[in-house]
């Protein structure tokens, strides 16, 4: 039973974005980068399967050499190989494109529900399409037995159950388990574990980004007395009318 | 050509995310003076009403078993392609997510997620879109013949733009699917989070799920859905579907209350997009109150009593 992960690697959720002074880059000076937090779900949970099914995980990341550090935190949690396409990560579709091409001989494909970064979404359904097999996005539980996947997924307004047969990709969300913590042992493990660093295969055709842009700073806040905390109210129907 | 427009449905009507792309797309296809074309599963659903929001045609695509089925991607893609059509838009809800990436790689598209605008121009192909969990937008050029955009809601006015609305049906083949429903538990009668337009949300200073009941009976009284802060989940106060912020999830209602919630960055990701945000906390040096527009200092216990009544009055 062969897992494969997708990871990738973002800065770190107390980051405060900002960019280059023609905005159209990160700037990256003293941001600490890690994996992405749902994709860290769908690492542990992909230990959690593999381990009990006699299998093995591997990690794939899109990404420069300076992201290797991120991907022993991976091996080191437990994962048994991992993959490194030297490439920046120019979109989703190029990223899918480029997994894509190593992902075929795997029972089980995750990713996570989206990179905290790009915010997308969109891999699980892409790569899902690349290799003709199905897509369940937004997953908080995952069920493998005998070559059969049964999940939950988020849905608007709810939760649904749903089976399909592997290979197929899903999406970790929120609640699918706990991230796991390396220890002593398996960072040392990390070390020699293999990570084979492959070329890109194709061009960033799809899309690309001409610009960044921060939100529109708040005016400053007005504040209310708590005794005539009502006054609110009147504020929102009568002169904002948001209520 | 065209501009294809799938739209959702719940309970036999139209989702309001849904008549955004809708409305979208009429403004899109007026720029790019191409005709716009509605499409959606199961729809006995009503064509007066798309004809009022600008659809000039509607494909019904018939029953699939399921909207989020393998086979769904597929049949939007070659009822688009029927239409020739050249921009396929859908609302970026979790189903929305789920079938814009299928339809990009099957109708050899470009994909845009997380959309908040309209292109710069019908020449110049570049829309704005959220990142960095709403710290940043991204202006992204989408370089393929085809494109597919799946649009944030509650980012586009409804504005009306009668049409005539014909209908036809779609006969194309569909493939079975792989994926099978077992159970489906929906929350019925309440707001949808991401849809709503009012949030009330709750943080730890809350002090327990017990004290829910006023944040929930805010929210009704003013047609709103309730949300929280990730330790109010975590603990599980709160489903974890309500968890808003970094890690949980992105909204953007036209007024967000927050109550006991201190503002962290990460919290402030997943709100900061919202147009009034109005902060209830005991303690002024909250940094919530540097994200907010109005602020009360006070104690939640005493605060929203009162503006319940006032609510009520
Ligand atoms: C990787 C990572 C990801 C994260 N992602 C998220 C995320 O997505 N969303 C999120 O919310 N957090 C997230 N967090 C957690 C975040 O950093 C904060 O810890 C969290 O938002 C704090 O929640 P809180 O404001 O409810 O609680 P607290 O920080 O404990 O604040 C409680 C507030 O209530 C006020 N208060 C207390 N009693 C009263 C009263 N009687 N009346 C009025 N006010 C009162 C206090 O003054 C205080 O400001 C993340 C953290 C990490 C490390
Ligand atoms: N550069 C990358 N390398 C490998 N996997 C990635 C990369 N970017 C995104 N992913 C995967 O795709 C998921 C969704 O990302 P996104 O579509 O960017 O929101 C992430 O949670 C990862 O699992």
């Amino acid at each position: 039973m062969k897992v494969l992960v997708c990871m990738s690697v973002v800065p770190d959720t107390t980051t405060k974005i900002q960019f280059n002074s023609d905005k159209t880059e990160l700037q990256k000076d003293g941001v600490q980068f890690i994996i992405n937090p749902y994709d860290e779900l769908a690492i542990t949970k992909g230990l959690e399967i593999a381990e009990a099914n006699n299998g093995t995980v591997t990690v794939i990341h899109v990404g420069p050499a300076e992201n290797d550090p991120s991907i022993r935190k991976a091996l080191s949690m437990g994962v048994n190989e991992a993959i490194r396409v030297n490439s920046i990560a120019y979109d989703a579709q190029f990223v899918a494109h480029e997994i894509a091409q190593h992902a075929t001989e795997y029972d089980l494909i995750l990713t996570g529900r989206e990179s905290i970064d790009f915010n997308g979404g969109a891999v699980c359904g892409l790569l899902a399409a690349e290799l003709g097999i199905p897509s369940v996005n937004v997953v908080t539980e995952i069920q493998y037995a005998d070559g059969n996947c049964t999940m939950t997924r988020d849905i608007d307004g709810g939760r649904e159950t749903v089976s399909c047969p592997t290979p197929c990709v899903a999406s970790a969300q929120k609640d699918l388990c706990e991230p796991r913590i390396p220890n002593m042992r398996g960072i040392m493990a990390a070390r020699t574990k293999p990570l084979n660093v492959v070329a890109a295969s194709g061009a960033a055709e799809y899309s690309n980004i001409s610009s960044f842009e921060s939100p529109a700073p708040k005016s400053g806040v007005k504040m209310i007395d708590a005794d005539n905390a009502e006054e609110l109210i009147n504020i929102l129907k009568n002169d904002l009318k948001v209520i | 050509m065209s501009v294809a427009v799938f739209l959702e449905l719940e309970n036999n009507e139209y989702k309001k995310s849904s008549i955004e792309a809708l409305v979208y797309g009429s403004q899109l296809a007026q720029m790019m003076g191409i005709e716009l074309v509605a499409m959606a599963f199961q729809a006995s659903g009503n064509t007066d009403e798309l004809g009022k929001y600008g659809a000039q045609s509607f494909i019904a695509l018939g029953d699939t078993n399921h909207i989020n089925a393998d086979s769904a991607p597929t049949i939007i893609s070659a009822a688009s392609a029927s239409v020739n059509a050249t921009v396929i838009i859908l609302s970026n809800s979790y189903t929305g997510k789920n079938l814009s990436p299928q339809i990009a790689v099957s109708s050899n598209a470009s994909l845009a997620t997380n959309v908040v605008s309209l292109p710069a121009s019908a020449n110049d192909f570049t829309v704005k879109r959220g990142v960095y969990s709403g710290k940043a937008f991204a202006y992204v050029t989408l370089n393929k013949s085809t494109k597919v955009l799946a649009l944030t809601p509650n980012s586009f006015d409804i504005k009306e733009n009668p049409q005539t609305c014909n209908i036809s049906a779609y006969n194309g083949e569909s493939a079975n699917s792989k994926i099978n429903v077992v159970s489906t538990d929906k929350v019925t009668g309440k707001v949808a989070l991401t849809e709503a337009e009012v949030v009330v949300s709750g943080g730890r200073g809350l002090k327990g799920p017990e004290n829910w009941g006023m944040v929930e009976e805010m929210a009704d009284l003013m047609n709103g859905a309730t949300a929280c802060s990730k330790p109010v989940s975590d603990m599980e106060w709160r489903p974890h579907s309500e968890h808003v912020g970094q890690t949980g999830i992105t909204i953007k209602p036209n007024l967000y209350i927050a109550i006991g919630i201190s503002g962290a960055i990460q919290h402030l990701a997943g709100v900061s997009s919202s147009k009034i945000i109005v902060v209830i906390n005991k303690d002024p040096e909250a940094p919530f109150f540097k994200a907010a527009d109005y602020g009360i200092v006070g104690d939640a216990f005493e605060v929203v009593p009162k503006l319940i009544s006032a609510l009520k009055a």
